[in-house]
């Protein structure tokens, strides 16, 4: 829909300032700014209850904001919603497709709610079925679906009316890794064909395997924001971990590689509870430093391994705080029910 | 990226506010309609309340306090009195369906796609009145022919017969949207039924539904004039029976389904459309 303005390149296709949502005293969503500009992916990262949900919420109109404004492909989400409902798309965290009605009954009414002839609708909806790896389960109740296929219907669904911004709220929280992969996969194909993509995501990795830049809040906050080497740079790339054969040489291991000093390695910490050392390393020559360091010194190695860092890691090295995750939540546990309670 | 580098971004002309017209909103609701038909269609099991219930009742009150009601050996004039009644019950137990239903499409997200759906917001909820009335009707159905097997027999013309069976369709519908409030207002299905139960059982008893309330102690026997079952239980047996006043019964009826409508529907609405 916004294809005729992609020469202009760079153009922002959401436009957050000042956001703000309460409930109560909880401050959900408090004074976020934003910018994601079309054709890209905006990873949204953050801990359980850090707003993201709320914000993708006023994002998509179904929560009017207190303060602030956003604007999505054009339209202002308060003044605008009938129209800017029209351009998005929404995949959340709850499977929103009518779990008793088949994949195919799901796309179809979805199809004709969005104002395609009958004819346009079934098309479109065995086009859908099909580009989804659904078309064998098209005949089945969408309740019956496993958990990375309804994802994959949710995603279908959100897709019939080509939005122009797709918002994904946490799209494979609660997928094994391989469903997961598959979610990653066709989120990847719809970037392709030129969607812009909103994510939130608790998962650093899953920031990098889909985004393009990443604003990472907190509190209903901002805390840091950028592209995602930027971001991984800060961070300090990836953690190597190291298990000693015999556990009691954790300190000693990291006494070693302090010695060591290799260029651009600080900071290795040994971990008694899990019995392993982790550094921190940015390249694959640096690894390759501490493991040689490790075998000079005569060390036994039971394992290594190399991993992304957690969003805790993240927060860690942002702010120098644990995220606010195990706090107090700041949002309710179930924000769709804010109203009822009150 | 500060907000002076970025140009704002501009609508495209004419899709400024998006007003959603009047055969649209007609495509919409029976989009919905279908999908409640579906549902059904599916789950055929929901449809247990309305298949068994009339079948269940008639043969329970019949046997068991028709005798004691109308004396051993004239079940059958029973059976004339405790239909038509039965006929304004049915409409409100039918329309509690719709109040767990609302409830239900909340808590499965895919209220959520509707919501962020150019539909007007209405149409979710008309599309279910509109399969619930389907499916009191059907239940109305089960009921008369349960009577006419017992002996049920119709006195009046047609017209008045239509008249009865819209009758207590207008109520029930009238009823819907207190139940869909009820099920906007509730945390889960099981609090709409429970509380619906509360309202129901005194209305449904306290009424001339079951027997005639010359019987009931003064009090009881005034709540009952008041009672819009009551009423309308009236209305349709004289309706059915082709004697007996009609305008006062039909009256309080209309009055009390135009005035629960006029007053839940708006808010049910404003519930519907602010809930998060």
């Amino acid at each position: 829909m916004t294809q005729n303005t992609h020469s202009a390149g760079g153009r922002a296709a959401v436009q957050v300032r000042g956001l703000v949502k309460h409930f109560g005293d909880v401050k959900a969503v408090d004074g976020v700014d934003l910018d994601v500009r079309e054709g890209t992916v905006m990873g949204v990262l953050g801990p359980n209850g850090a707003g993201k949900t709320t914000l993708v919420r006023c994002l998509s109109t179904l929560l009017v904001p207190d303060a602030g404004t956003a604007v999505v492909a054009g339209y202002d989400v308060v003044r605008q919603p009938r129209a800017l409902r029209r351009t998005i798309g929404l995949t959340g965290q709850y499977a929103s497709v009518d779990e008793k009605l088949s994949g195919r009954e799901n796309l179809y009414m979805i199809g004709r709610l969005l104002d395609l002839s009958r004819k346009d609708a079934r098309a479109r909806a065995d086009e859908l079925l099909e580009r989804f790896s659904l078309t064998e389960a098209a005949k089945r109740a969408a309740g019956k679906y496993s958990g990375g296929m309804r994802r994959r219907l949710d995603l279908a669904a959100s897709m019939i009316g080509k939005p122009a911004v797709l918002y994904l709220d946490e799209p494979t929280t609660g997928l094994d890794p391989r469903t997961r992969n598959e979610v990653w996969d066709e989120v990847n194909q719809l970037v392709r064909d030129g969607a812009t993509v909103l994510l939130t995501t608790q998962y650093m990795e899953e920031a990098e395997q889909l985004a393009d830049e990443l604003t990472v809040v907190d509190r209903g906050q901002v805390i840091a924001e950028g592209r995602v080497d930027e971001l991984k740079a800060k961070v300090g790339g990836r953690t190597l971990q190291i298990r000693p054969a015999v556990r009691g040489e954790l300190d000693r291991m990291v006494g070693a590689i302090a010695q060591a000093g290799l260029d651009g390695i600080a900071g290795a910490t040994a971990d008694h509870e899990d019995g392993v050392v982790n550094v921190p390393i940015v390249s694959d020559e640096q690894l390759t430093a501490v493991v040689n360091v490790l075998g000079e010194r005569g060390f036994a190695l039971a394992g290594i391994n190399t991993h992304l860092p957690s969003l805790d890691e993240v927060f860690l090295a942002i702010t120098g705080q644990k995220t606010s995750e195990t706090d107090a939540p700041a949002e309710p546990a179930d924000a769709r029910y804010e109203e009822v309670a009150a | 990226m500060s907000a002076a580098t970025i140009t704002a971004p501009v609508a495209k002309p004419g899709a400024a506010e998006g007003r959603i017209g009047l055969r649209a909103n007609l495509r919409h609701i029976g989009a919905l309609v279908r999908r409640n038909a579906l549902q059904i269609k599916h789950d055929p099991e929901s449809m247990f309340d309305v298949l068994l219930m009339p079948i269940i009742f008639i043969l329970l009150f019949v046997y068991v306090f028709g005798g004691a009601i109308a004396g051993k050996g004239n079940q059958q004039d029973y059976v004339q009195y405790l239909v038509p009644g039965m006929m304004a019950m049915m409409g409100m137990n039918i329309a509690m369906a719709v109040g767990t239903g609302v409830n239900e499409d909340f808590r499965k997200g895919v209220m959520d796609r509707f919501r962020t759906m150019p539909i007007a917001r209405s149409s979710v909820l008309i599309a279910k009145i509109v399969v619930e009335i389907g499916r009191m009707l059907v239940a109305t159905a089960i009921l008369l022919g349960m009577g006419f097997l017992l002996g049920l027999e119709i006195k009046g013309s047609v017209l008045e017969f239509v008249g009865a069976i819209v009758l207590s369709t207008v109520f029930g519908a009238a009823l819907m949207w207190i139940f869909i409030l009820l099920g906007l207002t509730v945390k889960t299905p099981q609090a709409v039924q429970g509380m619906a139960m509360l309202v129901l059982m005194p209305l449904q008893f306290g009424s001339s539904i079951f027997a005639p309330t010359s019987s009931m102690p003064g009090w009881l026997e005034g709540f009952t004039k008041v009672n819009p079952l009551s009423n309308l239980a009236d209305a349709a047996r004289n309706l059915l029976g082709g004697h007996g006043p009609l305008a006062h019964p039909t009256l309080i009826t209309l009055v009390w389904a135009i005035g629960i409508t006029a007053v839940t529907m708006p808010l049910a609405v404003r519930k519907f459309r602010s809930k998060t």
